[in-house]
């Protein structure tokens, strides 16, 4: 084995830490179908590299990763970890988590401790291991304070150094920079890059989950981008620009608008023989991504205004608006549907009735909305439907809740009937009256 | 150059007790001196005891109180040492779940002098002897502290946050470390609050757990409410006031010495800084820090928990959402068959035991005083409710107020009502009052407070912005109340209502009979009927009587109180 096992470009020559093969991960409905949100996927993790898995909130790769942890059991597959399948937690595997998971009550350097201690290693060893890792990661000082007294950029070095403590081979990262503001969190990032580059990281890969694309491009050897509902691994992209990368150069942009494309491209294959509902606006039953009216009509303005005039490029868009990839996607997704706008390779081009939309007065604005959301929303025809036909002219939600569930688990039901009754109110298409939990024709006069 | 520097600075680094560590000695060996003089009675027999009648002296009380003070807090530790065994277990085990949850409800809602019919089984284990009188004591107080304790301890569990579970287990914490690097602390904050109430509850009970009375049985153990009993026994006056400035100290002690270091540390267990009322600032809890005699102390315990977490160093965590294998289902099926099996046989014993002596007919005449004393709750938590909420509005938008306020609610809340016996009997005598209306207002004096705690901390937590957008926008007298301060103080009230309405059932035991001396008043409802039926030793009608009344209290909750929460809580809950 070479010397330098950390150095990227002896990576694919040496033995896989990790292997995934085909894994999946289902849920039980409660009326026993499968909810399926991991399908299929395969990694292959090697000594040295830094390995990101991109996608949006709902493509399973939170879940992929917690399964790598041994946290959650693959319904199907394999994960291997030195050639062993992962059967619980494992010792040389450990994480960081997105909202830092820091015991409020222990202090930083506690904090740290924890892992080693959880392991028996002596209290001497545990303790010098543990200050150097404080000190490694740049908290020296902060030993004895306690994690609410810390910024949130400092409580993610505590988690950091609670991770890297216990030496671990492979460090799962799970959107460790997303609860971050942007600076904090590109200071962290250099950090740690600039830890990894010297190899004086006591860790030999790093899997990385994110929505964040630049924060992907900037910190992976290798990217896997996820599709959603359910999760499969779309592309895999391998970045090899050297280090430091910076976020100007025209090789940068080309990949940041590379995964812009590969992100937004249609699911390709198996177009046939699969349900409909998998495609956006096609049946009852596709889940909804609470979008406000006012994001909707904003982004419409953003991009109906010069120098776009209709037509954006969404990397361009995304950083005039400092949206990422999380906010954007949903609201250009949702315009989509409505009809108001298109997305293909990477860019978002405004319809014809997008562009009267933004012209339009408050009230003719709602009237356009209305339409589309009855037109091309098929769960929005449906409530309205049901309301037209009852004499009473109102159904509880429960009733479209359950039938919901045949399609989504609940959390997704609940949210999809969120969006609608939002839309639906916005549009004045129904009224929904909390207390009651029911959909109405009438309006509060 | 000032000499008032120079010591610490020379000292510091020697191991040379400062006046902190002189007030911990001083107060660690006060207390060990204490409870070993407490102790030396346990081993007495029960004649000698009766050979040394209660003396009404006000400098016996001294000796009294601290025998009260140490049974409430062995009940105590008993307690905790319940919540924490049981508590877990129902967290942990689905199967345990479903039998000790439900059980515990209905342990909640049992009236504790109901209990009183386990005190002839404690006095059996050591026949004449102290000892099993003081067990059978200290059980009933446990019984006035437990099970609001493990509810929350138990609610704790369940809610621990999603990520701090997973990095525990990421970090494969073994059980037993998970449990106090994670689980206490975070139950903590609540924990400590459910303890501060329940000893409160002990008090207001510790006079029947003194003075044990179960008609041919008679034990009058030494301590503050056996001399309360003598005190109303003999219609005196003074030796009441003597034995409410007794209680009064005891609970100022407990204040001081246990509850407000509990607080203070347990601030630092809180996730976030939430809106709470409950003082932080504690001289105790300073000694406790800066007392270097204690530091050792503590040090130990912690090196005692830490041998714990390296004997159970390597364990393999499993993940959690195991698919159940068939074994595992027929086992949960046996399981099931096991406790209804149990279950049909308990009531099969538990209907032949009851019905060899009571007709059916007396049975519905017992729900018909349950419903009498249902009737009497529900007036008095309106009134209550009516006093209490826009007092506790106004004091809780008042920090300073609060601050007073606080404190004195907290002693009223654990005063015994058999103290007011004295007032509320010769005033009924005298007015020949009707007693099934003037004994009522005895149900809620102890737990209307309860009511006037959650407003303040409802007031309290009403964001600033929001009282400003009422000022600003001119809205006063009853749109203020209807429009901004009821809707905010809602959820609090019904958290404090359902409390006082559990502890007004329970206090129906105590208020619904009242004596001083040879009067003996007695409004007709369940309360009356169980002090009766205990009071005889009938432990018949007593199961009959606990049974019905905790029937109400779990109906009642399911039906009324739990739905209203539900709705409190979805609609008016800020956030």
């Amino acid at each position: 084995m070479n010397v330098n096992s950390t150095n990227l470009g002896h990576a694919m020559n040496l033995a896989p830490l990790l292997d995934v093969q085909s894994v999946c991960k289902s849920f039980r409905k409660p009326d026993g179908d499968e909810l399926v949100v991991l399908e299929n996927v395969n990694l292959t993790l090697r000594p040295g590299e830094i390995v990101g898995l991109l996608g949006r909130s709902g493509s399973g790769k939170s879940t992929l990763l917690r399964a790598i942890a041994g946290l959650e059991l693959p319904s199907g597959g394999k994960v291997n970890y030195l050639g062993k399948p992962v059967e619980g937690p494992a010792a040389g595997i450990a994480m960081v988590f997105q909202s830092f998971a820091l015991f409020p009550w222990l202090t930083v350097l506690e904090n740290v401790k924890l892992g080693l201690e959880a392991l028996g290693h002596p209290e001497v060893d545990t303790r010098s291991r543990s200050l150097k890792a404080i000190d490694l990661i740049g908290l020296d000082g902060f030993e004895s304070a306690y994690p609410r007294e810390l910024s949130g950029g400092m409580r993610q070095r505590v988690g950091f150094a609670r991770a890297l403590v216990v030496h671990p081979n492979i460090l799962l990262m799970d959107e460790p920079f997303s609860a971050l503001d942007i600076l904090t969190a590109e200071t962290l990032r250099n950090d740690f890059l600039d830890l990894w580059g010297e190899g004086q990281l006591p860790i030999k890969s790093v899997l990385l989950v994110t929505h964040n694309i630049e924060e992907a491009v900037q910190m992976c050897d290798r990217l896997l981008i996820f599709s959603t509902h359910p999760g499969r691994v779309v592309s895999e992209i391998a970045i090899d620009l050297p280090h430091p990368r910076h976020a100007l150069d025209p090789r940068f942009r080309a990949l940041v608008e590379r995964v812009y494309v590969e992100m937004t491209s249609k699911p390709r294959g198996d177009r046939t023989g699969h349900k409909a509902e998998r495609f956006p606006g096609t049946g009852i039953g596709t889940t909804l991504t609470h979008v406000s009216s006012n994001l909707l009509s904003g982004l419409l303005e953003a991009v109906s205004e010069p120098p776009y005039n209709g037509h954006a490029d969404l990397p361009a868009i995304a950083e005039a608006l400092s949206m990422d990839v999380d906010e954007l996607f949903p609201v250009a997704e949702a315009l989509q549907l409505l009809r108001l706008a298109e997305i293909e390779g990477g860019d978002i081009k405004l319809t014809r009735e997008g562009s009267e939309f933004v012209k339009a007065e408050t009230d003719e604005r709602k009237r356009l909305f209305a339409r589309h959301l009855l037109t091309y929303v098929p769960l929005a025809a449906h409530v309205r439907r049901v309301l037209d036909e009852r004499a009473s002219h109102s159904a509880p939600k429960s009733r479209f809740f359950d039938e919901l569930e045949d399609y989504m688990n609940e959390e997704a039901a609940e949210q999809t009937l969120r969006t609608i009754i939002s839309w639906g109110r916005y549009a004045e298409a129904f009224a929904y009256d909390d207390a009651r939990q029911a959909f109405s024709l009438e309006n509060p006069a | 150059m000032r000499l008032d520097r120079l010591p610490t600075l020379v000292l510091r680094n020697r191991f040379v007790p400062g006046g902190w560590d002189v007030l911990a000695f001083v107060l660690v060996f006060a207390f060990l001196i204490y409870v070993a003089g407490a102790a030396h009675g346990l081993t007495g027999s029960l004649s000698m005891l009766e050979a040394t009648p209660i003396s009404l002296a006000p400098s016996a009380l001294v000796g009294y109180a601290a025998r009260t003070a140490l049974r409430m807090l062995i009940a105590m530790l008993a307690s905790l040492l319940f919540t924490f065994t049981y508590a877990t277990l129902a967290a942990k085990s689905r199967r345990a779940e479903i039998v000790l949850v439900p059980l515990l409800d209905i342990l909640q809602s049992l009236p504790i002098l109901g209990f009183s019919i386990t005190i002839v089984f404690f006095l059996s284990l050591t026949p004449g002897r102290v000892a099993g009188a003081e067990m059978a004591c200290v059980f009933l107080i446990f019984t006035s502290q437990a099970w609001n304790m493990a509810f929350s301890f138990y609610h704790s569990l369940r809610s621990i946050p999603h990520e701090l579970d997973e990095a525990a287990r990421s970090f494969r914490l073994s059980p037993w470390m998970r449990f106090w690097r994670l689980e206490v602390p975070f139950a903590m904050p609540p924990l400590i609050w459910n303890m501060m109430m329940s000893m409160s509850g002990g008090w207001f009970f510790v006079v029947a757990a003194e003075a044990i009375d179960l008609g041919n049985t008679k034990v009058t153990l030494p301590g503050v409410g056996s001399y309360v009993a003598l005190a109303i026994e003999q219609r005196n006056l003074g030796a009441i006031g003597w034995a409410i400035a007794a209680m009064f100290v005891v609970i100022l002690i407990f204040d001081q010495l246990l509850f407000r270091p509990l607080i203070g540390g347990a601030d630092w267990f809180r996730l976030e800084q939430e809106a709470g009322l409950m003082p932080s600032n504690s001289w105790a809890l300073t000694m406790m820090r800066r007392s270097r005699f204690l530091g050792v102390v503590s040090r130990l315990f912690v090196s005692i928990l830490n041998i714990g977490f390296k004997a159970r160093g390597q364990v393999v965590v499993r993940p959690r959402d195991l698919p159940r294998n068939p074994g595992q289902r027929l086992g949960d099926f046996l399981w099931y068959a096991l406790i209804a099996l149990i279950g049909v046989i308990a009531l099969v014993k538990a209907v032949q035991f009851v019905f060899t002596e009571i007709t059916l007919a007396e049975v519905g005449h017992v729900v018909g005083l349950g419903f009498l004393t249902f009737l009497r709750v529900g007036i008095l938590i309106a009134i209550a409710s009516a006093i209490w909420v826009p007092i506790g509005v106004y004091v809780g938008l008042r920090p300073r107020v609060a601050n007073i306020v606080q404190p004195i609610a907290q002693f009223l809340a654990a005063f015994p009502v058999n103290l007011i016996y004295p007032i509320v009997v010769s005033g009924i005598v005298l007015g020949k009052l009707n007693p099934d209306i003037w004994l009522s207002p005895l149900m809620i004096l102890g737990t209307q407070w309860y009511i006037l705690f959650n407003v303040i901390v409802g007031a309290s937590a009403i964001p600033p912005d929001m009282r400003y957008a009422g000022q600003n926008f001119h809205v006063r007298g009853w749109l203020w109340w209807k429009r901004i301060a009821l809707p905010a103080v809602f959820p609090f009230y019904v958290t404090g209502a359902i409390t006082a309405s559990g502890g007004s059932w329970n206090a129906s035991v105590v208020s619904e009979v009242a004596e001083w001396g040879q009067e003996r008043l007695q409004a007709s409802g369940l309360g009356a009927y169980i002090s009766h039926a205990t009071g005889t030793g009938d432990f018949r009608r007593t199961v009959v009587g606990i049974v019905v009344m905790a029937l109400f209290v779990v109906v009642l909750n399911r039906v009324f109180w739990k739905p209203l929460y539900a709705r409190a809580e979805r609609k008016f809950r800020m956030s």
